[in-house]
């Protein structure tokens, strides 16, 4: 019997009964992809991960998942050449994220706090490390927390390679790599100075080690003769540098000539200028071919190093150099040019490279060494010697601290694959979170935070580190200008922006999900995503 | 502007939320217990934005009103699409009588709830800008200068989307509807012709008069909760824009919206007893080919060759609104 009013004949009913879902042609999917940053950074950091720990100040947790990748924030908050920042997608919005600050923020935070990191259980076998600096020390942090016993056999007295033999302490001061490297030690990495290995195999076999990652760095300088200058005037830059190091620093004379256009060119002549030398350096090619870091060269030039771009040292006597002119051929090739000057100098150094003193593997077969004394490893970071492993910047490749960091990590990746009998497969990344992929519209505009620098007058004189801190307000800010690139940072607009109320949020850190019943696939969701975090894909019925 | 911007914080406020600020600065729309007054399931089209301006207008206004709130419908897409008989998307206590007469029948039930002594629960009436600058014109006038205790919502989609896109008095010039087409001397709407209801509402001097845009959702909802907080005749006015009748891409719709504010061809303001007392200044301001270009109904001043003389008229409109509000940073009315 019907007992419903007049002309109705039908219940209400909601909506939802309606499943528009099957609108749609196109529908949108949740993705993550690789921030520009992490794409370019050598050491393999997940930096889009730790800042956005570090913009709800959780700089513990920051700290941690930074340590995941890097075990020296604070090092490398001072001395990385920031390919991040080079890459990083707010570069074109206004400025770079200014990651490395922020890096050396959360690194100085945890010496100060005393932060550990824990290790895993003992697998029971044993590692050795040959050399410890920033490769070596990379490597046997994760292998410590991996749960092996780690061995470090350094020849020099001190540990930091050429943290602490090559880069001047007015950009990373040594207190930093003692506290870095001292977390190491207590982690439980031993670590023997003043070990030079001089035969490979015995300390392998006397130790009972069951694999070995060689990272005894690039140390021995190339040189060159000039005719007619006195030797005792021709010094070489690793030499210099890591005189410095030592209670006994070499004495320059006056006018300091340094010949070579690379970073150690430039560290070179800023410790010169800081020994009240007047340091000048001569290169081969123009400003735009030198192989330094561009802040680097203006830096210097501001604290009064002077450059002699196109040009060759040809020959010398007691205080005058003569340079040939050199002129650049459409590839960047200097071509002399047959035009003498003569330049004041009392002492050269040189600047030319460095190659790895490799000898001591000699013996170990299978090993391949190359002419420039670097040592041939494969995708696994491994030598042509079975459990032999090498990296840093005694393989082949970019020469710097990050790079080496990067080669420790993977190469303790191999390692400990290798020991349990498996190989380490590198799971696939995302693809890149590209600049178009962003809907930019939604960052406020923020400047990047300036790091304190020290008063020109002070750098000149002293090794005092030249570039201060970010206080803690600043360092937040800094890592809130973080676009999160291609990850999803929770910021309700696809939620909100649905017609259809079909994104569904899942509450804090659980981001959101699509209810297909509903959604049309207009894609309004992708574009006002501020991250590009939505890809629109086709639908497949 | 109404609703304080915070700078900084990654997006600050210019996301629907940010898990950097606190509740208080985050919309409704980003909350989980937001009502989702116009729920899943209507039969809107693909990025339709009076669908998005109505579910944010009432989930604030739920919000504002302690969810004591009875809404009354115009004809127009919005009623059509959200409840073909017998389903209903609305989660509120929600009425359709006809197309002209929302405003009348809000009226009632104002008066009906204020015999019975209700005045905790609050009566919005909503419509499309044919039942509004239109059809309802008249009651709407006279709701106004009655001062009767309803805040009323225009979604402006400007023209009839749901008959098939004819014109409206909301009709921008130039725009192409099915009985503005683009032929012959002068293409699409005519220049001069259609009215500004916003400064017709506030010729009526009621206490509350505001535009505003879904592309401006922390804007829109604080001029709606600002609105509830409020009694008497009220009026919002919101830039909705119809991806089917401007021809524009529906994942367009914010983006089109944007562009409509930050060209000043949508200026956002704030009207009381008559008098503006606030706008949203223009962020990134743009030439107003910006807007005109994402929307095949202006297609006939770019092809088959550029009317710089129309475009320039349109940049005109979009000038003196900039100088009549004060739109941009530095400027002043």
């Amino acid at each position: 019997m019907n007992h419903k009013p007049f002309a109705i004949t039908l219940d209400p009913n909601s909506s939802l009964a309606n499943h528009t879902g099957n609108w749609r042609t196109m529908k949108p999917v949740y993705v993550d992809r690789l921030p520009p940053c992490n794409h370019a950074c050598p050491a393999g950091e997940n930096i889009q991960a730790w800042l956005y720990l570090a913009e709800e100040k959780d700089y513990e947790a920051a700290w941690r998942r930074l340590m995941e990748d890097n075990p020296m924030p604070a090092i490398h908050g001072r001395v990385c050449y920031h390919p991040c920042e080079t890459a990083c997608n707010r570069g074109q919005l206004d400025e770079a994220v200014s990651i490395r600050a922020v890096e050396r923020f959360l690194g100085d935070l945890a010496i100060k706090e005393g932060w550990r990191v824990p290790c895993a259980p003992s697998t029971g076998k044993k590692v050795l490390i040959v050399g410890a600096g920033p490769s070596g020390l990379s490597a046997a942090y994760h292998l410590t927390r991996m749960g092996y016993a780690v061995t470090i056999y350094e020849a020099a007295e001190k540990v930091g390679g050429m943290m602490r033999y090559g880069i001047p302490a007015y950009r990373l001061p040594r207190d930093v790599v003692d506290a870095e490297a001292a977390r190491l030690e207590t982690m439980g990495v031993t670590i023997r100075v003043n070990a030079r290995v001089e035969d490979l195999d015995a300390a392998i076999q006397e130790g009972g080690f069951h694999a070995t990652f060689l990272a005894v760095g690039a140390h021995l300088a190339r040189r060159i003769d000039i005719p007619g200058f006195d030797a005792k005037r021709l010094l070489d830059a690793a030499t210099f540098l890591r005189s410095m190091a030592s209670a006994s620093a070499i004495k320059l004379g006056r006018r300091v000539a340094v010949y070579g256009g690379g970073n150690t060119a430039i560290d070179v002549a800023r410790t010169a200028e800081r020994l009240g030398a007047e340091p000048v350096i001569i290169y081969r090619r123009d400003e735009a071919h030198a192989p330094s870091f561009k802040e680097e060269i203006a830096e210097a030039r501001e604290e009064g190093v002077q450059f002699q771009w196109l040009r060759r040292i040809a020959k010398a006597d007691e205080a005058e150099l003569t340079v040939e002119v050199m002129e650049l051929d459409e590839h960047g090739t200097p071509r002399p040019t047959s035009r003498f000057e003569t330049i004041e100098a009392d002492t050269v150094v040189l600047a030319l490279g460095q190659k790895a003193d490799t000898g001591f593997l000699r013996n170990m077969t299978g090993a391949c060494l190359r002419d420039d004394g670097t040592v041939e490893v494969d995708e696994q970071m491994m030598t042509g010697h079975p459990g032999l492993f090498a990296g840093g910047d005694m393989v082949p490749g970019e020469q710097s601290v990050s790079m080496a960091t990067g080669h420790g990590k993977l190469a303790a990746r191999h390692i400990d694959a290798y020991l349990r009998g498996i190989r380490y497969v590198k799971s696939p990344s995302h693809p890149l979170a590209t600049f178009d992929r962003l809907n930019p519209w939604y960052y406020t505009d923020a400047e990047q935070s300036k790091q304190p620098v020290l008063a020109l007058a002070r750098r000149r004189a002293s090794f005092e580190e030249m570039i201060g801190g970010l206080d803690p307000d600043t360092a937040l800010l800094e890592a809130r200008r973080c676009l999160s690139c291609g990850n999803c940072f929770e910021c309700d607009n696809c939620y909100a922006v649905c017609p259809d109320n079909a994104v569904i949020k899942l509450g804090t850190g659980n981001r959101f999900e699509i209810n297909y019943d509903y959604c049309k696939g207009c894609g309004l969701c992708a574009e006002e995503c501020p991250c590009g975090a939505i890809d629109m894909v086709k639908e497949v019925k | 502007m109404t609703t304080q911007r915070i700078k900084f914080y990654q997006t600050g406020t210019y996301t629907a939320g940010n898990r950097l600020l606190d509740d208080e600065a985050r919309t409704v729309q980003s909350r989980l217990d937001r009502t989702n007054s116009l729920n899943s399931g209507h039969r809107a089209c693909q990025g339709c934005g009076e669908a998005l301006g109505a579910r944010y207008a009432i989930d604030a206004a739920m919000r504002a009103s302690n969810n004591q709130l009875i809404a009354i419908n115009a004809t127009g897409c919005l009623e059509v699409f959200s409840s073909p008989y017998p389903e209903s998307a609305w989660q509120i206590p929600w009425m359709h009588s006809l197309f002209g007469n929302a405003p009348a029948v809000a009226s009632g039930v104002a008066a009906a709830l204020r015999a019975k002594g209700r005045d905790d629960v609050k009566v919005i009436a909503q419509g499309g800008d044919g039942a509004t600058v239109d059809i309802g014109f008249g009651c709407l006038s006279g709701m106004f200068e009655r001062n009767d205790d309803v805040l009323y919502l225009c979604y402006d989609n400007e023209a009839y989307m749901n008959t098939g896109v004819q014109r409206s008095g909301a009709t921008p010039p130039f725009a192409r509807t099915n009985t503005t087409q683009a032929v012959g001397k002068a293409p699409g709407n005519l220049v001069g012709t259609g009215k500004n209801v916003p400064r017709i509402a506030m010729a009526h001097g009621i206490p509350y008069v505001a535009t505003a845009s879904v592309a401006d959702l922390h804007d829109l909802e604080a001029k709606v909760t600002i609105a509830m907080g409020m009694s008497g005749a009220r009026y919002i006015h919101l830039h909705v824009p119809c991806p089917l009748g401007w021809g524009s891409d529906p994942a367009h719709t914010m983006k089109v919206a944007r562009m409509a504010v930050e060209s000043g061809l949508f200026p956002l303001f704030e009207a009381r007893s008559g008098a503006v007392v606030d706008r949203t200044k223009i962020r990134r301001k743009v030439p107003v080919e910006r807007y005109l270009e994402l929307q095949t109904r202006f297609s006939h001043l770019f092809k088959p060759s550029r009317n710089d003389e129309a475009i320039a008229a349109v940049q005109a409109i979009a000038d003196e609104n900039i100088a009549m509000y004060g739109l941009l940073e530095d400027s002043n009315p």
